[in-house]
């Protein structure tokens, strides 16, 4: 299997995190579809690493699921927070940046 | 001659406002006495360069020179020559007055100070400095605290919406005090934006070498490129200098803008606009200076019969004064575009007795203003009685501003009218006699509703203390000044006449 | 150049600007009122003598003059001040510098219920109006004529707004600067060009010029008809003339000085002065005689229906201007000149005595007065001088002055201004002994009927608080005594001049000196018969020119024609200017603004702060780069 394969799942795990991301109305929903475009980031670093036959990618691989892990905690706690506040976690109600 | 003089004059005053901002916090006299002395040295500085000035070598003459960035040729590049020197010494008087003259300010006065002392520290490094890059920082020190000046002690207006752009004056807020500082400061900031552009123009076509005016005095500029960077300095310097139709800045900015601050504004603001395009349009730019004196003069002739109109219309008293700016600004202008030294001399002339008798109306509009509580001028009348003193004083820069001999005025209005008939466009000479004489009409007329007829019925009215004290400084100075140049005009032509004349052997004889 | 006789000159000169220094800056002093007054007057005296003496050392035909370099421009003097005494104009200072100090003695016990600043204040603008029409008269160039031409304007300004608490001073004092002003925009303009044209403001070098035949002549009608203009304004010639008559809202011993002998004669002086140039330019001067001409005419007629006595004399002046006025325009500028020193010396008088009328009955109308010669003798018989010297009556002042015109504009070959002003001598006897008889001879109850007031308001007691019901009396010697040296004065120059005949540079045709003395006659003969006698119906009289009457009685209209210009075109358009520019010139800028605000709001709903809209743009952002750099790019 090529490296076109790896990349491909990757597009595609990435596009249904964007989709995911841009239609849920669910602030929970959300940070699924960051999750998913985080691991299809993932998927792109360890399959180049892989194919390049550099470490790097593995490291870079491991400090971003670190980050993962601390992102959904931290989004989670936000979300917590959001709803005691506005007793919502609708998105389409959270806009307080409207200009 | 080791010191720094001009160095001293420049920076004197941002001294003051450092010691008033920071030692004389809840000490209102302090603030007073430590803004005069800044003041006073400026005023000690520019008499003495004045003074000291070399008539016969003329050229720039104190001149100091400390690098700033060398790898693009900045420097910190002051000197004077005659025409600076005396813009010099008209700064140094309106402050020293205007020191005075905001005596009496209540609300947050060390901050005021501080910050009309930081604004003539950019006067003066305009007027001083040699260097462009120096000068356009200079320029926009001078500008910018205009904006907290105005926005914070002006005063605010009615305006009513009117006219097939009624529901715009509605939508900005005209009259307001913030209108009128957001305005100013937008208008004086696009009119920055030209300069810079210019400036840098001509810094690129020299290759990128120097900023110094000496340096590009000497460079003989390509004429497309001198045609269009003059027409970016005369309207960025000529926002500043009131030119219409970009004037409506000023009627509205000095009469919403403390009495001190309209002093300095009108008095000398203006004057940078004006000094710019002579100094820098001109000086550098002969050819298309020669080409575009056409548009400048029509202009300028424009701005004196419109301004003279427009001020016979208002019924606010800050607002005739401030129109009346319009109108004189029109008379340097012209004088500038005459290209004669004559008319230069009266330009640079008007530039000083404008300055001065502009002063001593804001001073007086500011004083009647504190008195009466009041500065419409159909409610007032019969103030002289009460008031013979401020009556006098107004009277004397009334007719300094319409031109009357024996004050300043007359002297450069008649140079003024000189330059014109023997300039290229003889037919400015008319307009500028007109406004002259329309100029009487609205001085006249409001100086008989104010002060004479019979005591106004209005309550308020009735006890009306003349000035008082410190008061009668700012009047004293400036009333001295107006007569003695008007009596004596070699004071300030001898000197004028050094820098003029090689600038009009430039323009002519290319 | 040097010398001791234009020293004198210019000690004239000085000494009354000594004085306003001294009063305008030692504010206590002035505010002493008198004593500040008696220092003013005693600068004048002094004024006098040298101003005497300065004549005296000139009267032979030296000229001295004191440049001072005034105005450097290109490295070169462009103008100077200082003073050009000779023949001419010492003896115009002589006459300035006697007026000046009798007005100011006069003015003491004139103004003596005045307050002491007010009475500093007076003094201060007498001082400086004598220093400036000093400076006027010994200007040597046209720069500094003109400098000085504007101060004494000021200081009409300021005297005739003497009593600024008064509106109708206020207004007066406004209406006369700026009618003089207006004809001072031609005065300038004529300045400016005629510097351009000759390369100098100096009277001296240009007079070499022009006697040389190097001015160039083309153009040259033009620039001395503006140069006329400001004589127009400041010698109240037609239509410019209606500043004068209200001017009398002033203290009366300022009418006499400045709206009678001096400072009106200004203009009829500078074209004195300047007569070689205006010889190069002989239809200006046709136009200068016949404006003059119809400005004696017209004045006369006025003069003949005012009711306010200051108004009749006002109006008289208007008239004798435009008599000299003619005789300049018929390139006689001596004739002219000598009756302006003629006029000034008796108009002075007529005004000062008319100043102890109005003292003594507190008012200005003749219709107060009436019967006066018994109770004010000494009063009655100076007047009654003034008035014969006026009329033309031989043995004094004014009989060989007048003669002097009237032939002149004779030898001119000017008829009409001449039949004109022939008509205007009688006229003039008329009017004059028609104030003389209702004033001083007939009894108030005769003339209760004949004539209505002319105009809507004469001006009421000069002297405000004087005291009221104390009996009608000569007034004090301050005042009596200039009187008497200004009669002395209008006898002693008509006896002299009967004696010592002045070389004439016409010859006059024997008929017109008892033309001239008939008609004269003929004028006060009516007036008796109208007036004292009442052999004559002055209502009927009054009948019979009914039209002229009625237009006299609005002026002709003229003040209105003024006032109409003044709102229509002055103010109304500026009230157009100042909308323009409000609503218009700066209604685009608002517009501009309003607009930016309107856009900002528009746009700013893209901004719909919902997170997901945010991440929906980023990705169609980035869509859109990508498939740019596949397909553009590439």
């Amino acid at each position: 299997m090529g490296l076109n394969a790896y990349l491909t799942l990757a597009a595609v795990v990435f596009c249904i995190g964007l989709f995911g991301v841009m239609s849920r109305r669910n602030t929970i929903g959300i940070l699924l579809g960051i999750e998913l475009m985080l691991n299809a980031v993932n998927i792109n670093l360890v399959a180049f690493s892989r194919f390049v036959g550099n470490v790097d990618g593995m490291i870079f691989t491991v400090f971003t699921i670190c980050i993962t892990v601390s992102e959904a905690a931290l989004g989670l706690a936000i979300v917590i927070l959001l709803f005691r506040v506005r007793r919502t976690v609708t998105a389409d109600h959270l806009d307080l940046l409207k200009g | 001659m080791n010191i720094p003089v001009l160095s001293v004059m420049t920076w004197a005053p941002l001294v003051a406002a450092v010691v008033v901002m920071f030692f004389a916090r809840h000490r209102p006299l302090l603030v007073r006495w430590a803004s005069l002395a800044g003041a006073t040295v400026s005023l000690v500085a520019s008499v003495w360069v004045y003074w000291a000035y070399d008539r016969a070598a003329a050229g720039f003459q104190f001149q100091e020179e400390i690098a700033v960035v060398p790898s693009l040729g900045i420097s910190y590049l002051v000197a004077v020559d005659g025409m600076s020197a005396l813009m010099c010494l008209l700064t140094s008087i309106i402050i020293f007055a205007g020191v005075f003259a905001s005596w009496t300010v209540k609300e947050r006065s060390q901050e005021f100070y501080a910050l009309l002392l930081v604004l003539v520290t950019g006067v003066y490094g305009v007027f001083v400095s040699l260097d462009l890059f120096i000068f356009f920082l200079f320029y926009e020190i001078a500008v910018l605290p205009m904006y907290l000046l105005i926005g914070i002690w002006g005063s605010s207006g009615e305006v009513r919406p009117q006219g097939i752009f009624g529901w715009a004056m509605g939508r900005t807020g005209v009259g307001t005090k913030e209108y009128a500082a957001m305005k100013l400061t937008l208008y004086l900031l696009f009119g920055s934006a030209f300069i810079l552009v210019g400036i840098l123009a001509l810094y690129v076509a020299n290759g990128s070498q120097s900023f110094s005016f000496l340096v590009l005095e000497q460079v003989q500029f390509d004429p497309t490129l001198q045609s269009w960077t003059f027409l970016a300095f005369y309207i960025g310097f000529g926002i500043l200098a009131g030119i219409w139709p970009l004037h409506t800045w000023s009627p509205d900015g000095h009469a919403s803008a403390p009495t001190a601050v309209s002093m300095l504004h009108a008095g000398v603001l203006m004057k940078l606009g004006a000094y710019g395009v002579v100094r820098v349009g001109m000086a550098l730019l002969p050819d298309a200076a020669v080409d575009w004196a056409w548009l400048v003069g029509t202009i300028a002739c424009i701005n004196i019969v419109y301004g003279a109109l427009s001020a016979m219309a208002q019924t606010d008293l800050k607002y005739v004064i401030a129109y009346s700016s319009v109108s004189h600004m029109g008379v340097v202008m012209l004088g500038a575009a005459t290209l004669t030294p004559t008319g230069l001399n009266g330009s640079v002339f008007q530039m000083f007795a404008h300055g001065i008798m502009t002063g001593l109306f804001f001073a007086l509009v500011g004083l009647v203003y504190e008195k009466a509580h009041s500065r419409e001028i159909f409610k007032m009348g019969g103030f002289a009685t009460m008031m013979p003193g401020i009556a006098t004083a107004f009277t004397i820069g009334g007719l300094s501003s319409l031109g009357l001999p024996a004050t300043a005025g007359f002297v450069a209005e008649f140079l003024t009218f000189l330059g014109a008939w023997s300039s290229a466009y003889q037919w400015w000479l008319f307009p500028a006699v007109i406004g002259a004489f329309l100029t009487s009409i609205y001085v006249l007329r409001v100086a008989k509703q104010i002060f004479w007829g019979p005591k106004s019925e209005d309550p308020h009215f009735q006890h009306l203390p003349d000035a008082v004290g410190t008061e009668w400084a700012a009047l004293g100075i400036l009333v001295f000044v107006l007569v003695v140049f008007g009596v004596m005009p070699s004071l300030a032509i001898a000197p004028v006449d050094t820098a003029t004349v090689p600038l009009v052997e430039r323009l002519t004889g290319r | 150049m040097m010398n001791d006789a234009g020293l004198f000159a210019l000690v004239s000169l000085l000494l009354p600007a000594l004085s306003f220094l001294v009063l305008a800056v030692v504010y206590p002093f002035r505010r002493l009122g008198r004593p500040a007054a008696w220092f003013s007057i005693a600068c004048a005296a002094g004024s006098l003598a040298a101003a005497a003496l300065a004549w005296d050392a000139h009267a032979d035909g030296d000229v001295s003059r004191l440049l001072w370099a005034w105005l450097p421009t290109g490295g070169e003097v462009l103008a100077t001040v200082g003073v050009l005494a000779d023949a001419q104009s010492t003896v115009m200072l002589t006459l300035v510098a006697l007026v000046a100090f009798l007005v100011q003695l006069y003015s003491i016990g004139y103004l003596s219920d005045e307050s002491p600043p007010a009475l500093g204040r007076y003094y201060v603008y007498q001082s400086l109006f004598a220093f400036s029409m000093m400076g006027l008269v010994l200007a040597p160039n046209f720069l500094q004529l003109f400098i000085c031409w504007e101060l004494v304007g000021l200081c009409s300004y300021l005297l005739i707004g003497f009593w600024y608490q008064r509106p109708s001073a206020a207004r007066a004092a406004v209406k006369a600067f700026w009618i003089t002003k207006a004809g001072d925009v031609g005065l300038l303009i004529g300045i400016v060009l005629l510097w351009r044209h000759t390369g100098t403001f100096d009277f001296f070098e240009m007079r070499g010029l022009a006697e040389s035949g190097a001015i160039p002549l083309a153009g040259l009608s033009l620039i001395t008809f503006f140069i006329y203009l400001g004589a127009v304004g400041k010698s109240a010639q037609f239509p410019l003339h209606i500043w004068l008559p209200d001017a009398m809202e002033g203290p009366t011993p300022v009418s006499a000085l400045i709206h009678a002998a001096t400072m009106v004669t200004a203009g009829v002086y500078m074209l004195v002065r300047t007569e070689w140039l205006f010889a190069l330019t002989p239809d200006v001067l046709l136009i200068v005689a016949f404006v003059g001409a119809f400005t004696a005419l017209l004045a006369a007629v006025l003069a003949c229906v005012q009711d306010d006595i200051k108004r009749v004399l006002a109006y008289s002046t208007v008239s004798q201007l435009g008599y000299m006025m003619t005789a300049i325009g018929a390139g006689y500028a001596a004739a002219g000149f000598l009756h302006l020193l003629t006029h000034g010396v008796f108009k002075a008088l007529l005004f000062l005595g008319a100043g102890a009328l109005i003292h003594a009955v507190h008012s200005n109308d003749l219709k107060d007065m009436g019967g006066l010669a018994r109770r004010m003798p000494q009063t009655a018989i100076v007047f009654v001088i003034g008035t014969l010297s006026l009329a033309g009556i031989p043995f004094f002042a004014g009989f060989l002055s007048k003669e002097g015109i009237l032939g002149a504009t004779l030898a001119g070959g000017l008829m009409a201004p001449f039949a004109v002003l022939m008509l205007v001598a009688f006229l003039t006897a008329f009017y004059m002994f028609r104030v003389v008889f209702l004033a001083l001879f007939a009894s108030r109850a005769m003339h209760a009927s004949p004539l209505q007031p002319a105009d809507a308001s004469p001006i009421h007691h000069d002297a405000v608080e004087a005291t009221h019901g104390s009996p009608v009396h000569d007034p004090p010697a301050t005042m009596v005594l200039p009187l008497w040296i200004l009669a002395i004065g209008s006898v002693g120059i008509g006896l002299y001049f009967t004696f010592v005949h002045p070389e004439e540079e016409f010859v006059n045709p024997g008929w017109l000196m008892p033309a001239a003395v008939v008609t004269a006659v003929a004028g006060i003969a009516l007036a008796w018969m109208a007036y004292q006698k009442r052999s004559i119906d002055a209502a009927g009289l009054a009948n019979a020119f009914a039209p002229i009457r009625t237009a006299a009685l609005r002026r002709f209209w003229l003040d209105d024609l003024f006032e109409g210009i003044y709102n229509l075109v002055f103010l109304g358009f500026s009230k157009l200017v100042g909308w323009i520019d409000r609503y218009l010139v700066d209604g685009v800028l608002n517009a501009l603004s309003a607009w930016t605000l309107t856009a900002g709001d528009d746009v700013r709903t893209i901004q719909s702060g919902k997170a997901q809209d945010y991440v929906y743009g980023v990705a169609v952002g980035l869509l859109v780069l990508l498939l740019w750099a596949r397909w553009v790019l590439a």
